[in-house]
């Protein structure tokens, strides 16, 4: 296995009762590369991502962060759950906390920080965000964008080899879901490794290293944005983004 | 004397005492619904009358949070020592004393489960009712009762372990129910595990009751309207 | 002996020592009945089959047993096995076990309100399922259980009365035991439930505060 790949995923298969949601899927991730899931609702592309860091048990399959096998890992995982940070569509921070504190929680109770260290990066992950000025406001009081990018500071205060991101901009409405996505491309830039499940096409086209086309449980189509839609003409992928209506950005 | 046979001897006196305890329970439940309903209507509903009105309020009100705030054994005291007595009524049976105690404090509790089914229903209904010529009193009767009976089920048939817990209670005035009864067979007997018999009996007295109450729910249900209840939510 | 001597010379002053036991017996039970009724909810909750089974069986059994058996139960059939405990033992006991067993209910339902995304965001962070609980769910849940475990310890405040009747002095007892004496049933009583009028009114008002004061800014509004 190549040092360069820093997560390595195995035919993954998941049913949910009689439906086989995911069959086969396999990839690898290198260092710093965004990758984009894209497809039509309801392929897996979500469950995949909770497979990855074991949130979902896959029926069959293996993950490897860093050549150390995460499935099956018993309770090593939480440790592995440090390393594999997470954005959920509904930003799922912790109501009772402000911003702040739900950016430190984990610094404390996971990894075991001092209190003032874990504030000071706290405080250094939502200046990155740009949601310092609101760091002792509670979930309630924050705008969704304003919520979705303090969940990013709270997965990157945790300093993780990747981050995945679950539709993190499907909740939002369209006017808060750019100031998420300028994160996410800036976090892209400076290096970041990031799995990313979205509709938003242009920030597929833009951002992402490599596009994987998911349809049916399988991907069924992968390249650079460049391979998959200007030198191809009938790519699967551009298919379905001309059907949705909405070219490159 | 072993427990088996002791069990045996005893268990017609028990019996009886089942009915007393049932008898108590009904009681609270049917004073607390011919007495709770009309509360809850007038609390809810104004009669055009401000005196009438700031008095009936009030004076429902009042009852609620006396027969709320009080613990039973003292209400239960206070009527059979106090209150009878001073009426003139000092020899009454203690099993109608605790009937009527646990009937005016079910009533208290129940006139706000209804209080609130009522509240709960659209004013638009009784907008439609009465703009279809209903006078206040028929809409009440025709269209917001039959509702509210529904709505009210649920958090009124927590009132019958409620009662039916509490009647035990009346050990303390002397009324011949299950407790009491289990009572006299322990001291008579020194069998103190009578007790855990007698446990059981309301405990299945309890169960019983309260699957009838969730058959007839689901019996009445409308649906779309108030949804039927499966064991667990009911029970646990 | 005239009205006004009898209720400052001998009812107030019997009333006042019973309702220092009252007080000692919710005062004791109160605590215990909020920590065994987290206990019994997280049992059921996240226990495996065997700890949820024997709470779900605890509840079950302290629901449908009225009270008062609860308390003989304690007190004059445990003797039998060995098993003695004083009046004021046996009537803590049995106040904690039916406090926390309603209690439990509503910690447990508040517990379920919880969204499902916070247990979810605080795993793929890499707690582990108790540091999830704790840290997380328990805390916003008992926010939200606030009226309803004040609702339970007003019942707490009322039940207390039945300690009585395992001859246990406290403030309905002594009532009942200075009516007896000089035959002043009504007043004495009314004065009795005056004061437990006060001693629920007090904690509605409390309670009241207590929920605002540890409201999560923002959640207010619906």
């Amino acid at each position: 296995m190549s040092e360069e790949y820093i997560l390595k995923v195995e035919t993954i298969h998941k049913r949910y009762g009689n439906t086989e949601v995911l069959k086969g899927v396999s990839f690898d991730v290198k260092k710093g590369e965004t990758l984009v899931f894209i497809g039509p609702s309801g392929t897996g592309k979500s469950t995949l991502l909770r497979c990855i860091n074991q949130l979902t048990v896959p029926e069959q399959g293996r993950v490897f962060l860093r050549d150390e096998e995460v499935t099956n890992s018993g309770a090593r995982i939480n440790y592995f759950r440090q390393k594999i940070g997470m954005v959920f569509q509904n930003f799922c921070l912790f109501d009772h906390l402000t911003a702040l504190r739900n950016v430190e929680i984990a610094l404390i109770k996971v990894r075991g920080m001092k209190p003032e260290e874990a504030r000071e990066k706290a405080l250094y992950e939502l200046r990155q965000v740009g949601m310092e000025e609101w760091a002792e406001h509670y979930p309630a009081e924050l705008s969704g964008g304003q919520a979705q990018r303090v969940s990013i500071a709270r997965a990157l205060a945790m300093d993780p080899d990747v981050i995945l991101f679950d539709e993190p901009t499907s909740a939002l409405d369209p006017e808060l879901t750019r100031e998420v996505l300028e994160v996410m491309k800036k976090l892209a830039q400076e290096g970041m490794t990031m799995l990313v499940v979205t509709h938003e096409m242009g920030f597929a086209c833009n951002v992402a290293n490599r596009i994987l086309f998911m349809e049916n449980g399988k991907i069924v189509e992968e390249g650079s944005p460049k391979e998959l839609l200007e030198n191809r003409d009938d790519s699967r992928t551009k298919k379905f983004i001309g059907g949705l209506g909405m070219g490159e950005d | 004397m072993d427990f088996i046979s002791i069990l045996i001897d005893w268990a017609p006196y028990l019996l009886t005492g089942v009915f007393v305890t049932l008898g108590l329970t009904a009681a609270g439940l049917g004073i607390g619904v011919l007495m709770g309903l009309p509360m809850a209507i007038g609390q809810v509903y104004s009669t055009g009358n401000w005196w009438l009105d700031k008095i009936m309020k009030s004076f429902i009100a009042v009852f609620v949070w006396f027969f709320r705030g009080l613990p039973i054994l003292v209400l239960l005291f206070l009527f059979y020592f106090g209150i009878f007595p001073a009426l003139g009524m000092g020899n009454l049976a203690p099993f109608f004393v605790g009937a009527v105690v646990l009937g005016l404090r079910g009533a208290a509790y129940q006139s706000q489960i209804f209080r609130g089914a009522i509240q709960s229903i659209n004013e638009g209904q009784m907008t439609a009712a009465r703009s279809l010529g209903m006078t206040k009193l028929s809409a009440i009767r025709t269209i917001i009762l039959p509702q509210s009976f529904r709505i009210a089920l649920p958090g009124w048939s927590n009132e019958y372990p409620n009662i039916l817990t509490d009647s035990a209670v009346c050990y303390a005035i002397g009324v011949a129910e299950l407790l009491t009864r289990s009572s006299q067979i322990v001291s008579q007997t020194y069998e103190a595990s009578i007790y855990f018999v007698c446990a059981g009996v309301f405990i299945v007295l309890n169960y019983a009751g309260m699957r009838g109450l969730l058959a007839l729910e689901n019996k009445i249900a409308v649906p779309g309207f108030s949804g039927s209840r499966d064991d667990n939510q009911v029970f646990l | 002996m005239d009205n006004l001597t009898f209720i400052t010379d001998i009812l107030l002053p019997a009333l006042l020592t019973g309702l220092v036991i009252t007080v000692q017996l919710i005062v004791v039970s109160a605590p215990f009945g909020i920590l065994a009724g987290i206990g019994v909810a997280i049992g059921r909750t996240y226990g495996g089959k065997i700890p949820s089974f024997l709470c779900k069986a605890f509840v079950i059994f302290v629901k449908g047993c009225p009270l008062l058996l609860l308390l003989f139960i304690l007190y004059f059939t445990l003797p039998s096995v060995g098993i003695t405990f004083s009046a004021f033992e046996a009537s803590v006991i049995g106040f904690v076990m039916c406090n926390s067993a309603y209690n439990s209910e509503y910690i447990r339902g508040a517990i379920k309100s919880v969204k499902e995304g916070q247990i979810i965001a605080a795993r793929s962070l890499g707690m582990t399922k108790y540091q999830s609980i704790f840290y997380i769910v328990l805390p916003q849940a008992l926010r939200r259980a606030i009226p309803g475990l004040s609702n339970e310890f007003i019942y707490l405040i009322k039940y207390s009365s039945l300690a009585f009747m395992l001859t246990l002095v406290e403030l309905t007892g002594a009532g009942k035991l200075v009516a007896t004496k000089y035959f002043t049933y009504t007043e004495t009583f009314i004065f009795v439930g005056a004061i437990y009028l006060v001693l629920v009114t007090i904690t509605t008002v409390g309670a009241g505060m207590i929920e605002k004061k540890f409201a999560i800014p923002g959640s207010q509004g619906h």
